[in-house]
Order: structure tokens, then C-alpha cells, then sequence
């Protein structure tokens, strides 16, 4: 019955689905710190974090303050990353110059992407187009991952490189990746 | 707002007196502006850290710094107008509850830094209130220098974060932190016993 029940949940988990592939490639990269600003779209990868001990996962009040949070904790010796929406990436470009960018802090940032491929809200999609070009004017690395057999490979490899090279990175999780959202939710 | 037998501190003088009693390497941010140029004439440690801009998230800074380090007292020194900058902050600290972080609020109602302009809250708001309203019960008004450094003494053995707010005076900070970022952390990071230096 235990056994049964183990199998379960670590079928729920889904080892093979997006958020259970992100969950144990933050694992296997010894991240710990999930602060995030939720989106419909991350609501099982949130909820599996919040179900694992492994990591400390909260709600910030702004995605700036959850920057903050893990730029601290990588100087006190603690890895973390960064979940949000589009939305919210667009309120991050200030303290990605003054803080992320020029301190060399390795900030993990898994952006959910609204704004494209059947985006409904006028606002989300406008947004949306902003996202990249503050990217690239901040010399910032940055991929969009749009199929699962290379979610793995693109995050494990994505960490590592923010890691030894001192540098933020965002992996932006397109609609293809994880369905998004519609109209309809 | 509830200030009126606060005293009218300066903000050297105080984090002078804070800086004093700190023996146990505890770290300390200092916000944007004059509170980590205050930070910094009182004599550079480095388990200091001083921001360069990003205002507002001294507090959150902090809070990953003993978040990541549960056995370091950690401490913030933030403007009011920083503060009013991510008022938010306040309640995702009240929710963690970490007991080894200590917020400093420095008040004087103006953006000293850009021209001395009033703050939105100058005269209105009270900002213990609003941390209080926020879920952080151990939030106090120091009502002077003798006050505040109980109220240190007090958060030092505390069990949940602490918040001390003092009003201070509109006198410029008296050094000017070197502005190197990576130099900056680097430092930081070798002060926390994360890194070696080379």
C-alpha cells in the first residue's frame, strides 16, 4: 500500500512532464531558494515545490523583491531562481542593471511566456514583445524552450553556465512547452 | 503618526552606535544612498554590503542573506523612502518569519539624496503602523539613541525579525562608499565565509 502510494505521487509528480523535469533539474543543481510571483501556467510546478522539503518556496509581493531575496542568498552561500510571468519580467529591468548585471550575481530566472501563440489579453501581448529586446540590451542570456526532450538539456546546461560564469540567465517557457493558457481559464 | 516623543537622531551617529555593538561578524546592508554612505563611515567591515541602486531591496537582500545563513545575525539599514519603495517586502518577511533579521528604518520624511523633496508619507503615514499592519509584531519607534540601542540589544536575542524605525535628522552621509560592485560582493562574499580570497 505504501509502495503503491509512493509510486503514486511520483507519478504525479511527473518525472516526465515539464514542471517534473524543471523540479529535478533545480534538485540535481542544488537550488533550493524558489521565491515566485504565480502564474496559472507554473501552478503545478509551484505546488510540487511547495510539496517537496527540499526547497524553501514562497510568494513575493513583486518579482523585484524575489531578485533581491536570491541575489542575498547566493552571496550567503544558497542557490535559488526566480519563477514568474511575462508580466512580471517586465517590472525587472531596473534591478537587473543595478543589481543582477554589475554585482556579477548568477540570478535563475524561469519566465512563463503570455503574450503569444493565442494570447486573448491585449496588455499580455504588448508586454510580451518587450521582454526580449530588454534581454538582449542588457547582454543577458536567454532561451526559449519550446519542446521537453530539450527542456532538460537547455535548464541543467543554462545553470551551469550562470553558475561558473557569475551572470543571470532566463529560460522562458513558451506555450508550446507547457499548453499556456486560453481563453476559456 | 505616532512619533511625537520620538527623538530627531542622526543617522551617523546611530549607525555608529549599532556598528559598536556588533561581535559576532553579523552582516549588514546598507540601502541605496546615504545609509550605506553612513554604513561605510563608520568603518568598513566585510560583512558589509552596500548597494549601488536597485532601491528598496535592502530588505529583501537581507532576508536572502538569513535565509541562506540561519545561524548569522543579519541586519538592514533602509531610507524611508526606499522602504516605501516595496512595502511588500515587509509582509513576505512577516510570513518567513526569520528571527536573525533586523530591519533599521532611517526616517526623515524626504528623498535627501535627489533635492530633499518630501516623501508621499511625510506627515502621513506612520511606518511602525504599516509594519505592524504588515504582520511584523516586534516592530518599535526608537524613541533615542538609549532607546535604540536597547531595542538592538533586544532584537539580538529575539525569536522573529525585528524592525526598528528612528526619525533622523536631514544631515548628508558623511563618507562615500567606493563604488565597485564586483569588488563589493566579492568582499561581502569572503566576509560570510562563502568565499576564499585568492
Amino acid at each position: 500500500m505504501a509502495d503503491a502510494e509512493q509510486h503514486g505521487s511520483k507519478q504525479a509528480s511527473g518525472d516526465k512532464s515539464w514542471h517534473g523535469i524543471v523540479l529535478q533539474t533545480l534538485k540535481r543543481n542544488e537550488i533550493s531558494l524558489i521565491p515566485y510571483v504565480p502564474d496559472r501556467v507554473l501552478t503545478p510546478l509551484i505546488k510540487n515545490l511547495h510539496a517537496d522539503p527540499f526547497f524553501t518556496t514562497f510568494a513575493t509581493a513583486r518579482e523585484e523583491e524575489a531578485v533581491g531575496i536570491v541575489s542575498g542568498a547566493w552571496m550567503g552561500g544558497r542557490r535559488g531562481a526566480v519563477l514568474m510571468q511575462t508580466s512580471g519580467f517586465a517590472t525587472l529591468a531596473n534591478t537587473l542593471a543595478s543589481l543582477a548585471v554589475p554585482y556579477q550575481i548568477p540570478l535563475i530566472m524561469f519566465v512563463s511566456e503570455r503574450g503569444t501563440l493565442g494570447e486573448f489579453n491585449y496588455g499580455q501581448s504588448l508586454v510580451c514583445r518587450t521582454m526580449r529586446p530588454v534581454l538582449d540590451a542588457l547582454a543577458l542570456e536567454h532561451h526559449t524552450i519550446t519542446r521537453l526532450d530539450e527542456l532538460e538539456f537547455i535548464a541543467d546546461r543554462s545553470i551551469k553556465q550562470a553558475v561558473t560564469t557569475q551572470a543571470p540567465v532566463a529560460l522562458i517557457l513558451n506555450p508550446l512547452l507547457t499548453g499556456g493558457k486560453v481563453f476559456d481559464k | 503618526m505616532n512619533t511625537g516623543n520620538t527623538k530627531v537622531m542622526n543617522r551617523f551617529d546611530v549607525t555608529s552606535r549599532l556598528i559598536a555593538k556588533l561581535e559576532h561578524e553579523e552582516a549588514v546592508i546598507g540601502g541605496i544612498g546615504n545609509t550605506n554612505f553612513d554604513l561605510w563611515a563608520a568603518g568598513h567591515r566585510p560583512q558589509n554590503f552596500y548597494m549601488l541602486g536597485s532601491m528598496g531591496l535592502a530588505f529583501p537582500i537581507a532576508l536572502g542573506v538569513a535565509l541562506a545563513q540561519p545561524d548569522r545575525r543579519v541586519f538592514a539599514l533602509e531610507g524611508d523612502g526606499s522602504l516605501l519603495m516595496q512595502l511588500g517586502a515587509l509582509s513576505t518577511i512577516a510570513a518567513l518569519k526569520p528571527k536573525n533579521l533586523i530591519m533599521i528604518v532611517m526616517d526623515n520624511g524626504i528623498y535627501q539624496i535627489t533635492g530633499a523633496q518630501p516623501t508621499p508619507a511625510a506627515g502621513v503615514a506612520d511606518l511602525v503602523a504599516i509594519a505592524l499592519g504588515s504582520g511584523l509584531a516586534n516592530s518599535s519607534w526608537a524613541a533615542d539613541e538609549e532607546d535604540f540601542e536597547r531595542l538592538v540589544d533586544q532584537a539580538m536575542s529575539a525569536e522573529a525579525p525585528s524592525l526598528i524605525a528612528l526619525r533622523i535628522d536631514d544631515k548628508p552621509g558623511v563618507g562615500t562608499t567606493r563604488r565597485d560592485p564586483v569588488q563589493i560582493r566579492e568582499r561581502f562574499m569572503h566576509g560570510l565565509g562563502v568565499r576564499e580570497p585568492l
